[in-house]
């Protein structure tokens, strides 16, 4: 079964950053990306401090620049939506390279592709130093909404016991000599899609009964209660500390 | 707890689903402090029905159920969750919980115990089982016959008054299902096991009950019942080729 799949983004280590706990790490993540985006779009130097300061924390946390790198490439679909925005913007318009682009388009496009870009990155290391199961935790302690955490575990728990039940009903398609060739075998794969959806859906209820079997009332137990003393809290809120001076700097220069 | 009332007693169970389908009509049944009994039945006789009353998912039409003394109803559905234990079929339902260690602590968890007292209730399960091993592994990672024993352990830990396996040799393979005849056997709690497995039963439970048209059609010593073909016929039972359970001795 997908043994990794669900923990590609996480890379195994000792470092400093992967011991703080992963509440802290998500709080001070939060905080950089809402000071990242509250800064002017004109203070193009403040991007770079922004980077650096990326990159000091992957350097701490031991995480390669090329490991980092490609798993920025999810990006990818929304830089496409940023280059389309100096050809179709409205405004006063400048000739480059023999094109003719709308000023605040290319303005707008920095403003996404500089920001997303940092906010990806700042994704990427938190999921690379934080284990899927603690980010959850760690959710949970800032009190989101426990209905949303329990479907995201839940998302985890059964991903791999439902992807394997699509591949053997694949496997059981393609046994009886069915290839999907073209349109017309569209309407197979909509129902093995349906037939899916089914067998989850009563799988769920089976769940539902086995947790209610065990007690069960509407909440999960906490069971780990990891704290976080001021130490650790102080050096996570070093990364949005040093954003904050930046992004004052920023205003004010 | 009422340490003399036996760890189940089923009087006069009825039971219709919401659309009219009638699946029990009037079950009676009595488990002892300690036995192990298992029940047996055709495809559609009522055994999965009959179980879902045990820990009150399904509410009786008619008849009582009661769990070491304590009726099963709304304001009790807590303790007798935790005083029935029930092993679903399917592993995969039962673990969902991204680790064991977390799984097995549910429902201990669920009743409020916390820290040390709850680890140690977790692992004393997993030892039970054979598995205190694999506590950090997540469920998906197992085998299905290391899954089986953990679903087992998730309701060990709750100290249950009576275990209640459905089909639990299924999809074993012979040294699994062993190796579960073997934990089941040293466990020291009242078990009903729900089987179309004949020499399980055989092999783990010195008597059985037989569900079948929703009424309890025999009760006795298993290998009596085993050994009557007419009952057997009657009842669609069937004993896998080549099986003689005169020729076997059952271990006690």
């Amino acid at each position: 079964m997908g043994a990794g799949h669900a923990h590609k983004l996480y890379r195994h280590g000792h470092s400093p950053v992967h011991a703080l706990p992963a509440h802290c790490k998500i709080a001070a993540v939060f905080g950089f990306v809402l000071i990242v985006v509250s800064t002017p779009r004109e203070a193009v130097w403040a991007f770079a401090l922004y980077a650096l300061l990326l990159a000091a924390v992957a350097a701490a946390a031991r995480i390669p620049a090329g490991f980092l790198l490609k798993r920025l490439l999810i990006e990818v679909p929304f830089v496409a939506f940023a280059l389309l925005m100096p050809f179709v913007a409205e405004g006063p318009r400048v000739h480059a390279l023999g094109m003719s682009l709308s000023e605040s388009g290319l303005w707008g496009a920095w403003n996404i592709l500089a920001k997303g870009t940092l906010g990806v990155a700042a994704s990427v290391l938190l999921a690379s130093t934080t284990e899927l199961r603690a980010l959850l935790l760690g959710l949970q302690r800032l009190k989101m909404p426990p209905m949303l955490v329990q479907i995201a575990s839940f998302m985890i728990r059964y991903g791999d016991v439902i992807t394997d039940e699509m591949r053997r009903m694949r496997i059981a398609r393609v046994s009886r000599g069915f290839e999907a060739r073209g349109v017309r075998h569209w309407g197979v794969l909509a129902k093995s899609a349906g037939a899916l959806f089914i067998r989850s859906y009563e799988r769920g209820e089976r769940v539902h009964l086995a947790m209610v079997s065990r007690g069960y009332t509407g909440t999960m137990p906490v069971t780990d209660e990891v704290t976080a003393g001021r130490a650790q809290w102080t050096s996570a809120a070093l990364l949005p500390l040093a954003a904050l001076a930046v992004c004052l700097l920023g205003w004010t220069l | 707890m009422n340490t003399t009332a036996p760890s189940l007693e089923v009087t006069g169970l009825a039971y219709a689903y919401p659309d009219g389908h009638q699946a029990l009509f009037g079950v009676d049944l009595t488990v002892a402090r300690g036995e192990r009994v298992a029940l047996l039945g055709p495809n559609g006789a009522g055994k999965t029905t009959l179980v879902l009353h045990l820990n009150g998912i399904l509410e009786a039409g008619a008849g009582t159920v009661a769990v070491a003394g304590l009726p099963v109803a709304k304001r009790n559905l807590a303790e007798i969750r935790r005083r029935v234990g029930i092993v679903f079929q399917d592993p995969d339902d039962q673990l969902f919980m991204p680790t064991v260690r977390e799984d097995v602590a549910f429902g201990p968890a669920a009743a409020g115990l916390r820290g040390a007292e709850l680890e140690e209730r977790v692992i004393e399960a997993l030892d039970r089982v054979g598995m205190a091993g694999f506590a950090d592994r997540p469920p998906h990672h197992l085998s299905f016959g290391q899954r089986r024993r953990v679903a087992v352990a998730t309701v060990l830990a709750m100290r249950p008054e009576i275990l209640v396996l459905d089909e639990p040799s299924s999809n074993l393979d012979p040294a699994s299902r062993r190796e579960l005849a073997d934990v089941l056997r040293s466990l020291d709690v009242t078990v009903l096991m729900v089987t179309h497995d004949l020499p399980y039963a055989l092999e783990l439970c010195p008597r059985s009950v037989v569900l079948s048209g929703g009424v309890i059609a025999a009760d006795g010593r298993t290998q009596d019942l085993l050994c009557d073909a007419e009952l057997m016929a009657a009842h669609r039972l069937e004993l896998p080729f080549g099986f003689d359970p005169r020729s076997v001795t059952a271990p006690v």
